[in-house]
């Protein structure tokens, strides 16, 4: 056999390594997830609960309307938001771009606050698909922002500089908003703009789930001309890629993805960035058809370790899930930019 | 047809036809707009005017008969056509298959056309077997999931540019000419029927140069590729193109072979060479040197002065030369460089007129250098030159410690 089939199989071995590795930390997460927490159930009993339906009434409460929906809604959310910094990072070609940092989540978060504000002043409920909807809408707008900048600026430094000005701008105007809304509002959205996964129910997660499956699978399918997008927008085209279609595809299934985290969990910070480039490294590839499932499950055992963190460190206390996430996702940017340095 | 950028016309009345098999190199000083040429045949820049065609013509057009008359024996021979500007005169061609390229989807093309650009590129954690392993893309399924087949044409693409021990590497790690090679091995194993290349030989070493003329030479002769690119080496476009075509100031200046094109007073004039000059016979250019009182006369032939010819340059040192054969190729040279050439017909012994001129012009000089150190019937002149310097006690012998 060449040489170049034997290190393809080697390769080859790396990446199931890798997926393996991936599945079973996010398995052990989840079971700590459930496991850990201000009443603390052993994982006998987390096991009995799940499989056997057996357990007392408190307990099978926690488990099943408490910390099932959060950890489900972690694993989703997370792995939603790295796959949508992972889309963006290809989209500017621009290894530190991300919903959070490019004031995507900042827009999202705006519009899903100024609703929810209105649709309470005048006594609407609330629902899940009008939330994704809103942030939706945001995300979309800041997204055309960078999309202006990112045209006048080819720099690339400069791009993340306009786009957390745009965030900080969003956010000025969201805590201005909150300020101003009724006492009984704030309490629930002041706890949403810094970001949580507190307070999920199964009907959220039944409408996260559905856009997950849709859109996850979206990107899935495009990982074909996101492959071709990576040698540059000239060589994609010249592979056969519809570079005006593909690009539009891109900035629509990266705000929904973003949007969707946004509107559950509010603004989560460097998950974006922070996860693909870790599983990038891991497998040594860029290959978005490796990459795409690979950065789900990273996404996911990411939110959930930062979960569990926020929530059981300081217990009762509970952290901002955007606290844990920049402690663990910020020194990785940095070493990003220092690494990156010389094409930046 | 027309091409510019943002609906102005940057060169118009683009007009070419070429078959299939042959080798189109754009010349031209640089921002003439060769790339642009080649950025709208490619489709990347919008067309503002004409078409571009890709057929099929089963009658045989005579130009250049040669090696494509084999291929088209059988069925019929392949043409690609690049018509005028607005009018579209080329319809009444019967009964040619033609297929205008706008009719064509992006995948279909990306299987007829391949290209090599200049830019660079930042890839993050690709090897080069899947950067070169891209040009299997148009032929890969839904999900772009390379076949072994598909990893073997890379490896062997990467093969033929010499990079198959980098297959695995980081494409990053590579230097700018290796880079390159990679990406011709991306175009090769794309298997187009045409290919672009905007100045493939930039970044690039002589042998890397004389590689890459070698594949695209042997991919045009084992499988018929068109190839059309631009480059700046005129002495490479001169030994590997079919036909070139000069692109100056928003016109085509002119279409041809390159036997056609390579003349002197032509691609000075392309150029605007007027510090310098372009010989036909070296298909280079020289430096043009400072028109002064000659130093140093220099007896040469045969070639044996053209090293003398260029230090002397190089110093700064101006000269006469003589007396030289017009078909010398010491002469080709002297002519470029020299400040004064006495010369005398081709394969005519020196006469007593070349002789005369020659001595009074050494005498001017003060100084002689002799270059060459044998006499035949022919160049006699010379050994009675070189004598008589001598005698004169103005003949240098180690001519290194001249000045």
């Amino acid at each position: 056999m060449e040489e170049y089939e034997i290190n393809y199989r080697k390769r080859y071995s790396r990446y199931i390594f890798s997926y393996v590795a991936l599945a079973g930390i996010l398995a052990i997460l989840f079971v700590c997830g459930l496991n850990a927490g201000s009443v603390s159930i052993s994982v006998k009993d987390v096991f009995r609960i799940l499989f056997a339906g057996e357990g007392n009434e408190a307990q099978l409460n926690i488990i099943w309307q408490i910390r099932m929906p959060r950890i489900i809604a972690a694993c989703v959310l997370g792995g939603e938001l790295s796959l949508s910094g992972f889309l963006l990072q290809t989209f500017f070609r621009n290894p530190i771009a991300g919903p959070f940092v490019l004031g995507i989540s900042s827009g999202a978060k705006l519009t899903v606050a100024l609703s929810m504000i209105v649709l309470i002043n005048y006594g609407f409920a609330v629902t899940s698909w009008f939330l994704i909807s809103a942030a939706f809408a945001g995300s979309l707008l800041s997204m055309c922002f960078v999309l202006i900048i990112s045209r006048k600026v080819s720099n690339m430094s400069m791009l993340v500089v306009s786009g957390v000005m745009i965030g900080y701008i969003c956010s000025a105007v969201t805590d201005f908003v909150v300020t101003f809304a009724d006492d009984s509002d704030i309490v629930n959205m002041h706890n949403w703009s810094l970001g949580s996964f507190s307070g999920i129910d199964w009907e959220n997660i039944k409408v996260i789930a559905a856009v997950a499956l849709v859109a996850v699978t979206a990107v899935f399918l495009c990982s074909k001309p996101i492959g071709a997008y990576q040698l540059g927008e000239s060589y994609a085209k010249n592979m056969g890629v519809n570079i005006k279609l593909f690009r539009g595809v891109l900035i629509v299934l990266s705000s929904i993805l973003s949007a969707c985290v946004t509107a559950f969990a509010g603004p989560v910070s460097f998950v974006g960035i922070a996860v693909p480039h870790i599983v990038k490294s891991l497998m040594k590839t860029s290959k978005p058809i490796l990459i795409i499932p690979a950065c789900f499950l990273g996404g996911a055992a990411f939110c959930l370790f930062c979960d569990l963190v926020a929530r059981t460190v300081f217990a009762p206390t509970e952290l901002s899930i955007s606290t844990v996430t920049a402690v663990f996702g910020a020194p990785v940017v940095i070493f990003i930019m220092l690494n990156k340095k010389k094409q930046i | 047809m027309s091409v510019g950028y943002n609906g102005k016309v940057l060169i118009g009345g683009i007009d070419i036809e070429l078959e299939r098999g042959r080798i189109l190199t754009l010349i031209g000083p640089n921002g003439s707009g060769k790339s642009t040429i080649l950025k709208t045949i490619v489709r990347q820049l919008k067309r503002l005017s004409g078409c571009v065609y890709i057929g099929e013509k089963t009658d045989f057009s005579g130009i250049g008969a040669g090696g494509s008359k084999i291929q088209s024996s059988t069925s019929a021979d392949k043409i690609q056509k690049f018509d005028l500007s607005g009018g579209n005169n080329y319809i009444n061609i019967k009964p040619a298959v033609m297929t205008d390229m706008d009719k064509l989807s992006d995948s279909e093309l990306a299987k007829i056309m391949s290209i090599v650009l200049t830019e660079r590129m930042n890839t993050d954690l690709l090897t080069c077997g899947d950067v070169a392993a891209t040009g299997r893309y148009p032929y890969t399924g839904r999900l772009g999931i390379l076949s072994a087949d598909d990893r073997k044409k890379a490896y062997e693409a990467l093969k033929l540019v010499g990079l198959e021990d980098l297959f695995d590497r980081d494409f990053m790690t590579l230097s700018d000419g290796q880079r390159q090679r990679v990406m011709l091995a991306r175009a090769i194993c794309q298997e187009p029927e045409i290919m672009v290349l905007d100045e493939p030989t930039s970044y690039l070493d002589i042998k890397h140069k004389l590689m890459l003329l070698n594949i695209l030479r042997k991919n045009v002769a084992a499988k018929g590729v068109t190839v059309i690119m631009s480059l700046h080496e005129l002495e490479l476009a001169q030994k590997i193109s079919d036909y070139i075509l000069c692109v100056k100031d928003g016109f085509v200046q002119r279409y041809g072979t390159p036997e056609e094109i390579f003349r002197s007073d032509f691609i000075k004039e392309l150029y605007d060479l007027d510090n310098g000059h372009y010989s036909e016979v070296f298909g280079s250019v020289e430096l043009r040197s400072e028109k002064a009182e000659p130093k140093v006369f220099v007896i040469a032939g045969g070639g044996a002065g053209m090293m003398e010819f260029r230090r002397l340059q190089r110093e700064g040192i101006p000269f006469s030369a003589g007396v030289l054969h017009e078909n010398d190729v010491d002469y080709e040279l002297a002519r470029a460089i020299a400040v004064k050439v006495i010369s005398e017909r081709p394969f005519e012994r020196i006469g007593s007129a070349a002789y005369n001129e020659a001595a009074e012009e050494m005498k001017k000089c003060g100084r002689v250098i002799c270059c060459v150190s044998e006499f035949g019937e022919m160049n006699e002149g010379n050994r009675r030159l070189a004598e008589e310097a001598k005698a004169a006690g103005i003949l240098c012998e180690d001519y290194t410690k001249l000045f």
